[in-house]
């Protein structure tokens, strides 16, 4: 009896759902008719960082705050605008975190200056072991 | 062979001085784990243009205009589907009763949702506009539900308060207001 009317409960109960019960935005999940358009959306996308689930992407994610973006992003797109404008826009108001592209700023400089600061080292200790060598 | 160079007293204790560092580190990122929330870059500049229609049919809708006309606003971004705004919702009530006029946007919600939603957790709301694309969040730089901004008279972006406004945050939020309406 206990077994029944706790199964029956479990049918009952819904669970908590914190979801929208509206349906996807027009191009959250439908690609652009122009083919040449969906591909310059689909990079960007990859690229725009969800802010629901940070560690995806919006092209990635199941969030609809993402599906919302991705909508965003397709109909600028479609609409002749730049990816990269967009991208700006989206940092403009997110900060750098929204964008997986990394920009050089006062900030990130050393990641882009230590390979080529190793590089450089490696090729003074490599050109001063083979001058050695070939004396 | 020449014999191995014995090592000298610093270098021996140099792996564990690194482990020591690395287990630091370590010990840091898991006491006090980073804040992972999106701070908007929008505080201290104006409002984007934005015009939302009537989230039902009770209220008005809420365009950029109706925040800039000269009194303070608490703009509150909700949704009916969201647990903590219901949560917060008898603080937004607390918020109402000290005077402060509180703008919301619906994002994705239905009208009959909505007064679903108000009818266990009351209105706060003097108008209500309805967002079904979460435009006006990607505008604000907004990362989610809820999310209340402090719009100052001219329509200045002043403070935005990232979830849910606990019991212990409405003075601190009135005090925001306030500070706005200087």
């Amino acid at each position: 009896m206990m077994r029944a009317l706790l199964l029956a409960s479990l049918l009952i109960a819904t669970p908590a759902l914190a979801d929208s019960t509206m349906p996807p935005a027009p191009y959250a999940n439908v690609q652009l008719e122009d083919p040449a358009q969906e591909a310059k959306a689909a990079a960007l996308m990859a690229s725009l960082r969800c802010l629901q689930c940070q560690g995806q992407a919006i092209s990635d994610s199941d969030a609809q705050i993402a599906g919302d973006l991705r909508n965003q992003v397709r109909l600028r797109i479609k609409a002749g605008e730049d990816p990269e404008a967009i991208r700006a826009w989206l940092i403009d108001r997110y900060g750098d975190y929204v964008s997986y592209a990394p920009r050089v700023t006062s900030l990130t400089w050393p990641l882009f200056a230590a390979p080529l600061a190793l590089l450089g080292l490696a090729f003074v200790l490599l050109r001063r072991r083979f001058t050695r060598s070939a004396a | 062979m020449t014999p191995a160079p014995t090592p000298s007293r610093w270098a021996l204790w140099l792996p564990l001085g690194l482990f020591a560092v690395f287990a630091s580190l370590v010990l840091v990122g898991l006491l006090r784990p980073a804040d992972r929330a999106v701070k908007s870059a929008m505080i201290g500049r104006p409002l984007p243009q934005f015009a939302l229609a009537a989230a039902t049919s009770m209220q008005p809708g809420v365009a950029r205009a109706d925040l800039a006309d000269g009194k303070p606003h608490l703009l509150n971004i909700f949704a009916s589907w969201c647990v903590p705004c219901a949560v917060e919702a008898p603080q937004l009530r607390a918020l109402r009763a000290r005077g402060i006029d509180v703008i919301g946007v619906a994002i994705r919600d239905k009208p009959e949702d909505l007064a679903r939603f108000f009818a266990a957790n009351g209105n706060p709301f003097s108008r209500v506009g309805a967002d079904n694309v979460s435009a006006i969040q990607f505008a604000l730089g907004s990362s989610g539900v809820p999310e209340s901004f402090v719009i100052d008279g001219r329509g200045i972006i002043r403070y935005q308060h990232i979830g849910d406004i606990r019991a212990d945050q409405v003075v601190m939020i009135a005090a925001r207001v306030a500070e706005a309406g200087q």
